[in-house]
């Protein structure tokens, strides 16, 4: 029963935190669209309380508003008593998931995507194989021009349309090295986290990655046996499956002995960080993790770190640029300023502050898929704002909201005016100016 | 649960979606920012002009049904708990600034603007409407309207009810009254504007405002004073005040508060002092320098242990910081948080401080108390565990001394938060028994069925200990 299930895992005292002040209603991309204070964080944590306490029975309707939450984390940082907003929705999902009955193809596509593929680097691989080929066969322009397209879920057929290229290669085999040696003196050694999706469709992001990582001065090592995150499981209720995954990767960066581990996706970064947490009640693993968790850093974070600001070189040409942050790098790893001051620091760049740019774009996973007509007020709305910069480059720092914004300059008609970048591709665009660039592909 | 004929004629109304009666709706509405307060409505109802709650009001009156209504559910006295169920009036969806007139210097707002959202509209006109609610950033001007919500700009600038020019408001029969306008004088009749001010939603269902708006002041500066001895503290709030300087803001946190936030933040306050104040001017950039100058002056005069002027906007951010952790720092602390009011002329802010660490140790409890120390407004904050009755017990007892002391002082029981549930066992110690009488009378007059709001401000009896409702 839900009931039993979500008592089982829901952590009472925290719930008991919430004071109720409604203070991260205003953060709340769900509340604002709908007005419903149900909808809200305040809400939620009421519906869970009151099903704790024995107020309510958890019916369709309490899991239909568990589910339309984004997991966006925009309660966090506003809320005065630190209630952990994110850890009590994805415990109350794991008691959703261990007790929901889905249809038969449902639980098929759940089990492939979380069991058979996403821990499954090899397979992601293979898969990114298929699709490149799909792409480069000619079958991709064929598919366009017939239309098939159409007959898609709206939402499908936007992602489809801005897939990136695909690689059957990771970073690993790309570079015949795990350990690639800093250009110049040694300062630092630096385990990669190279995802897993981001190691098939943004192959080019993690090489740009160790680019700039090596010219700073970190030594690279691509720690072996890593997997993925567990971000997307965790998300979707799928926790045990998730502390499967970190301890491979807790595993994995330990025996590499390296001295901070960088993402350079925030969706992924966040759930490394919290890792401990993750594993708080694994006493084997629980210390480890903590290990883990204390060393991961962004990207960005460290290029700050390691690299003076005046040491960029120049855009080719003068460009307005804005920054959409992403929702788990900004409220799970708590990383704001850095990247802006990264944008700041390219000489030709203009860099204009976009208006609700801490607001989610309604990707969260796959949220846009399983939510489209929130996801889709959403991205309508973020899309307005992107317009209103007129930037010519909108620079992102997660894959899933590069796609989403991606699918957005499509939708608002941007297309030839704009376009979105990860920001570790924007800055090896740029490089240094000292001339110390290092050529990964030899 | 209502008949479905007459939830049919509230969806008529408003609309299916803007009509909620499934479970996960009504739970969701079943409390508000008071700790340990619930109960469930019948419906909740969403409307979206003046005219839509006029007729949710002739279908409440026509089928005797309670109404409550609600803004953001960000008051501490459980005013918008339905205690007896009912419809839950949320007014939300009113969120529209009709005008901002820059001749008269008024703004006239619906109901559910959020207060800072009137800041931000009137700021960029260069105007200024200066009630500030610790709570602006969720809390409705209809919510600060009625409970007269003060601020930390109350010493000089006065509460929401000096700012209130006229309301439109739909009255339990469904009439609808417009008193006041966009009049600086008015004294024709009974000022049934102050009236609604403050009423707690007892009365009317205010829908529209007319608020009054000042130039916005040029500069604005702020600095700390810490004292190794409370009554120092509070004697340098008077002397400040004697010697014609009204500070735009004059905060008090007391040593418990200190201590916690310190503990929270690490910013480097002292935790061996006794209390901190933290004092702001605005103004003419001139005057506010002085100000600052002849406050320090004072400050040390009365032995300060530690002053701080913030010199760059980055160091008033910091001397800030003190002040706005303080209900954070706390609510970390234990998973129930009582956040209460209580009110003493400001000469008698250290007694009360006194009387209120006297309380807080016989009752072995653990209180904390800051507030707005120049107008004498103090929020003892009382960290505990809802799940502990026997405590909880407590804490009640050890409140209502509290209440008691504030009156003895010759202050009230709520300064800011108004009477609701929680303090309607009090009321009659403060406005007497011929007081309850005429504001009994004043209900009657308005609401002769007891509809809006019920339950609310009068307790059955008085001396009553709050029961809490534990859902
Ligand atoms: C952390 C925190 C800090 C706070 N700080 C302050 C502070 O500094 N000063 C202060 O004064 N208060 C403070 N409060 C209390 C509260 O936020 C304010 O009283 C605020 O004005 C309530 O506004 P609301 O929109 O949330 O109203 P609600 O809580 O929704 O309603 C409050 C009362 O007003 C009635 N009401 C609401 N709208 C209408 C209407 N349109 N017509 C008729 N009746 C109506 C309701 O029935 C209820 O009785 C604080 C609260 C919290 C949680
Ligand atoms: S801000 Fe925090 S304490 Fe306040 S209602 Fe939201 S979750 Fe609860
Ligand atoms: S995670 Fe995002 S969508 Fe979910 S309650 Fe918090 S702010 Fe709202």
């Amino acid at each position: 029963m839900l009931k039993e299930a979500l008592i089982d895992k829901l952590d009472y005292e925290e719930l008991s935190n919430c004071m109720r002040c409604g203070f991260c209603q205003p953060a709340c991309p769900t509340f604002r669209e709908t007005g419903y204070e149900a909808a809200s964080p305040r809400g939620r944590i009421a519906l869970m309380k009151a099903v704790a306490d024995g107020v309510m029975q958890p019916d369709q309707d309490f899991v239909d508003q568990m589910n339309l939450c984004l997991g966006c984390r925009a309660c966090e940082p506003v809320c005065p008593a630190g209630v952990p907003y994110g850890q009590l929705i994805e415990q109350t999902r794991e008691a959703i998931e261990e007790v929901q009955e889905h249809p038969t193809w449902v639980k098929a596509v759940r089990k492939l995507a979380f069991t058979h593929l996403f821990p499954r680097q090899d397979r992601l691989y293979r898969l990114g194989s298929m699709l490149r080929f799909y792409q480069r066969s000619g079958m991709q322009k064929a598919v366009r021009k017939l239309g098939v397209l159409r007959i898609l879920p709206k939402q499908l057929g936007e992602m489809e349309a801005i897939m990136p290229d695909a690689s059957g290669k990771g970073i690993t085999q790309y570079l015949g090295a795990t350990v690639i040696p800093a250009v110049g003196e040694r300062k630092l050694r630096v385990g990669m986290f190279h995802g897993c999706i981001m190691d098939v469709l943004f192959n080019e992001t993690n090489l740009n990655t160790v680019r700039l990582l090596t010219e700073a001065g970190c030594e690279v090592v691509i720690a072996q046996g890593q997997v993925c995150c567990g971000a997307l499981h965790a998300h979707s209720g799928e926790r045990e499956e998730a502390r499967n995954l970190a301890r491979k990767n807790v595993e994995a960066f330990s025996k590499a002995e390296v001295e901070v581990i960088v993402s350079n996706a925030g969706g992924c970064g966040a759930l490394l960080k919290e890792y401990d947490h993750l594993l708080e009640n694994d006493p084997q693993w629980h210390e480890k993790a903590k290990w883990f968790s204390s060393r991961v850093k962004d990207i960005s974070e460290l290029l700050v770190e390691m690299v003076e600001p005046d040491t960029w070189a120049a855009l080719p040409e003068s460009k307005r640029i804005t920054y959409q942050s992403s929702c788990h790098l900004r409220n799970g790893m708590k990383v704001t300023k850095e990247p802006v001051n990264l944008l700041q620091s390219i000489p030709n760049a203009t860099y204009v502050p976009l208006r609700e740019g801490d607001r989610c774009c309604g990707s969260a996973g796959i949220y846009n898929l399983v939510q489209p007509e929130m996801a889709g007020n959403l991205l309508d709305e973020k899309m307005g704002h992107v317009a209103a910069t007129q930037a010519d480059i909108l620079v992102t720092s997660n894959p899933g909201c590069l796609l989403q914004m991606k699918a957005g300059i499509k939708r608002a008609g941007l297309e030839g005016q704009m376009e979105a970048v990860h920001i570790v591709d924007l800055l090896a665009g740029v490089r240094r100016k000292n001339g110390t660039s290092s050529d990964l592909r030899a | 649960m209502l008949p479905e004929h007459i939830r049919s004629e509230l969806r008529a109304i408003v609309g299916e979606k803007h009509c909620l009666d499934r479970q996960e709706a009504l739970v969701a509405y079943s409390y508000d920012a008071t700790p340990m307060q619930q109960s469930l409505p019948d419906v909740v109802v969403m409307p979206q002009s003046t005219e839509e709650v006029q007729q949710i009001m002739r279908v409440a009156a026509k089928h005797q049904i309670p109404i409550v209504t609600r803004g953001a559910g960000s008051n501490l006295c459980a005013g918008t708990i339905p205690v007896g169920g009912g419809i839950v009036l949320v007014l939300n969806r009113m969120n529209q600034i009709v005008e901002i007139d820059e001749q008269n210097l008024t703004i006239t707002v619906q109901p559910g603007v959020r207060t800072a959202d009137i800041h931000q509209a009137v700021e960029a006109h260069g105007l200024f409407y200066p009630p500030d609610p610790g709570s602006m950033v969720i809390s409705t001007i209809g919510g600060n309207i009625a409970l007269n919500s003060g601020g930390l700009r109350g010493l000089k600038y006065g509460t929401t009810k000096d700012y209130v020019l006229g309301l439109e408001a739909v009255l339990p029969n469904g009439e609808i009254i417009r008193t006041g306008g966009k009049l600086m004088k008015d004294v024709a009749g009974y000022d049934l504007t102050k009236l609604l001010v403050g009423s707690e939603g007892t009365l009317a269902i205010i829908t529209q405002a007319i608020l009054k708006l000042i130039p916005k002041p040029q500069t604005q500066r702020v600095m700390l004073a810490m004292y190794a001895d409370m009554s120092q503290a509070a004697r340098s709030v008077s002397d400040i005040i004697a010697n014609r300087i009204i500070p735009g803001t004059l905060e008090f946190l007391d040593q418990g508060t200190i201590r916690v936030v310190e503990d929270f933040k690490q910013i480097g306050l002292p935790t061996d002092v006794a209390a901190i104040l933290l004092i702001g001017q605005d103004g003419e950039a001139e005057t506010v320098d002085r100000d600052i100058d002849k406050i320090s002056a004072i400050c040390k005069k009365n032995d300060a242990v530690q002053i701080k002027v913030a010199t760059t906007p980055e160091e008033a951010d910091e001397v800030m910081t003190a002040r706005r952790s303080a209900l954070a720092a706390l609510s970390r602390m234990r998973p129930t948080t009582i956040l209460e009011d209580a009110t003493v002329p400001r000469a008698q802010i250290a007694p009360m401080v006194a009387a209120i660490q006297e309380i807080t140790e016989r009752y072995g409890l653990h209180i904390c108390t800051f507030g707005h120390a120049g107008d004498g407004n103090l929020h003892p904050t009382c960290m505990t565990d809802a799940r502990n009755h026997e405590e909880i017990e407590r804490v009640e007892d050890a409140f209502a001394e509290i209440f008691q002391a504030a009156i003895d002082l010759g202050g009230t029981i709520t300064g800011e938060h108004g009477v609701g549930i929680v303090k309607a066992p009090y009321l009659e110690w403060k406005v007497g028994a011929a007081g309850i009488e005429v504001m009994k009378g004043i209900k009657q007059a308005f609401d002769p069925h007891n509809l809006l709001n019920p339950g609310k401000m009068f307790a059955k009896e008085t001396r009553n200990r709050v029961v809490v409702n534990r859902a």
